[in-house]
């Protein structure tokens, strides 16, 4: 579980950690009755309705507008997010 | 009591100038200020707002101009991006959010003069089948309060019912538009992947998600229907078919029609009510003149397992992107990695934490293909139950939902019982069909709603709400309203 947690980047409480691994544990169980079915020869439906290369013209047309695409960000200065220092 | 009119109504009305799209708007307000304490559909709304679009309405219908959704006052779960107005998803995570564009179904209801006023309560972030996920309250269902309205789109569902708004829109994973419409007795379309743009709509799982109307009948949900679809540049996954005149499909004639009742349909957990109701439904679609067929669809018993690890695998990508740095709540960090995990422990609630959970999992080294590609495979199975019956069949008929709305905290303790209530939606997100959920009777003691599904092929539309309203028509459910 805090594994789990980790590559999600969810911070969880040993509390969260101990009721999420009980009911995880349950609908896995469930969830693998699936393998009852046999797939081998089967083709994955990534999505229902087959679309190929959807492609639009490269070209230049109006997007957000730099301020409106920063209003909502909880830190910001100088046109910029501001987040916690990366490297060294 | 003009909220409680449909848009076919109401635009009649407006035409004639019989009534003023303000005199309709602030009824909807008057009936949300009279009834929204007790019920909870709306996280928020701006009057002044909505009646500022009403005047605006008013005039172009004083200068002459006909448009098909003038002046009708339409509310939105708060999944959808209204240019100005907050979106939260019902969650703590996104903070002050407030939309900096328009939703594609939202720039169309617009164009066709709509008045789109309101946030409408959810389950977080659309997980879930009861609204009892908001971060923000509970929903009530309006024929019973003590009862769930359904999920996730519960608000919409409440809303309509409670005739708050002439319509709503909500969206549809895996149930979340046809259960709750069943549940609250309205009618709920969720449209064939690819019908209506998704721009504009929070991801939750991207393969399967679709937007769509909660109407007070089915000519209704035909007209929202008309407006909304189109392929879109901004979303790729919109498909360039054409859109036919829906409403001109309702001719009431089923005649020759053939439907079918799968069997594999008539679970244990199936209510006596509920499936006397769905019983007489199967016969009055004979009476008038549809054949009935016996169809199978073998792989309906795995359709909830595959739901669940598509669909959170998907959203465990989607929700990646509430990091707490471009927008939202923010717990700080002593670096970015710190950030995200204390912002989206903090920001998100329980299901959406279970759901990013299973759905990592599903994704992770060594589990990928045991899960995730081996349910992918499954899901080629169910769509191809789907096509084939669709060869013999012009459209299914199921019930909606296994039982009526169920008590508050009934299943909030059990995800898994939770899951197993969407058993009879969640095929046609997997398949990429279309269904529409319509009323079809009433449990008797207490009186809540019961809804009869039907499922058509791919961008069959057209005959699936040619059936619906021809049911509809023969038939009270419609008119009932709750007493609130």
């Amino acid at each position: 579980m805090k594994y789990v947690a980790q590559l999600a980047r969810l911070a969880l409480t040993p509390d969260e950690e101990k009721k999420l691994s009980a009911q995880l544990g349950s609908i896995l169980g469930y969830i693998k009755k699936l393998r009852e079915l046999e797939v081998a020869n089967v083709n994955p439906t990534a999505h229902a309705v087959p679309l190929v290369n959807v492609t639009r013209a490269d070209e230049i047309r109006p997007s957000l507008p730099h301020d409106e695409a920063l209003r909502n960000a909880p830190k910001r200065a100088g046109g910029l997010f501001v987040v916690p220092k990366i490297v060294e | 009591m003009l909220n409680q009119l449909t848009i076919s109504e109401l635009s009649a009305k407006l035409s004639r100038r019989e009534v003023s799209a303000r005199e309709t708007t602030q009824a909807c307000l008057d009936q949300i200020q009279r009834v929204d304490g007790k019920i909870h559909a709306f996280l928020s709304y701006d009057a002044n707002d909505a009646l500022a679009q009403a005047d605006a309405a008013d005039k172009t219908i004083a200068a002459g101009e006909q448009k098909p959704l003038l002046g009708v006052p339409i509310a939105v779960k708060d999944v959808l991006a209204v240019k100005g107005q907050p979106l939260n998803c019902a969650s703590k995570i996104l903070g002050n959010f407030i939309s900096p564009y328009d939703a594609t179904a939202i720039e169309k209801l617009k164009a066709a003069g709509a008045i789109v006023f309101g946030r409408l309560n959810m389950d977080e972030f659309a997980m879930g089948s009861s609204t009892e996920n908001s971060a923000f309250g509970a929903t009530k269902n309006p024929w019973d309060f003590t009862r769930i309205p359904g999920g996730s789109s519960g608000g919409s569902a409440a809303a309509v019912a409670a005739h708050e708004c002439i319509a709503s829109l909500g969206s549809d994973t895996g149930g979340s538009i046809r259960q709750p419409a069943a549940l609250c007795g309205c009618v709920g379309l969720k449209p064939t992947y690819g019908r209506i743009s998704r721009y504009g709509l929070v991801a939750f799982a991207s393969s399967l998600d679709q937007i769509g109307p909660f109407t007070k009948d089915v000519r209704d949900a035909a007209t929202l229907l008309g407006v909304m679809s189109g392929v879109d540049q901004r979303d790729s996954t919109s498909v360039p078919q054409p859109v036919p005149n829906y409403c001109a499909a309702l001719t009431g004639d089923v005649r020759g029609l053939k439907i079918g009742l799968p069997k594999e349909y008539m679970i244990g957990g199936l209510d006596a009510e509920v499936k006397a109701a769905v019983a007489a439904a199967v016969n009055k679609l004979q009476e008038l003149g549809a054949e009935i067929v016996e169809i199978s669809l073998p792989h309906t018993d795995y359709a909830v397992a595959t739901y669940y690890i598509i669909a959170t695998a998907e959203a465990s990508a989607n929700l990646a992107r509430f990091d707490g740095i471009r927008y939202g709540a923010r717990m700080d960090g002593a670096d970015p990695i710190e950030l995200y995990a204390k912002t989206r422990g903090a920001g998100f609630g329980p299901e959406v934490k279970r759901r990013i959970i299973l759905g990592t999992y599903v994704l992770s080294s060594g589990y990928h293909d045991a899960y995730y590609l081996h349910a992918q495979k499954v899901r080629t199975l169910i769509r191809d139950d789907f096509l084939k019956a669709f060869e013999k069949v012009d459209a299914i008929v199921t019930p909606t939902t296994p039982t009526a709305a169920f008590k508050i905290g009934e299943k909030s303790d059990d995800p898994l019982q939770m899951y197993l209530s969407d058993i009879f939606t969640i095929s046609c997100n997997l398949a990429g069909i279309c269904g529409v959920s319509v009323p079809c009777g009433f449990t008797k003691n207490p009186k809540l709603p019961i809804g009869l599904q039907l499922l058509s092929r791919p961008f069959g539309e057209a005959s699936l709400l040619k059936i619906a309203h021809a049911y509809e028509q023969a038939t009270p459910w419609h008119k009932e309203k709750a007493a609130i």
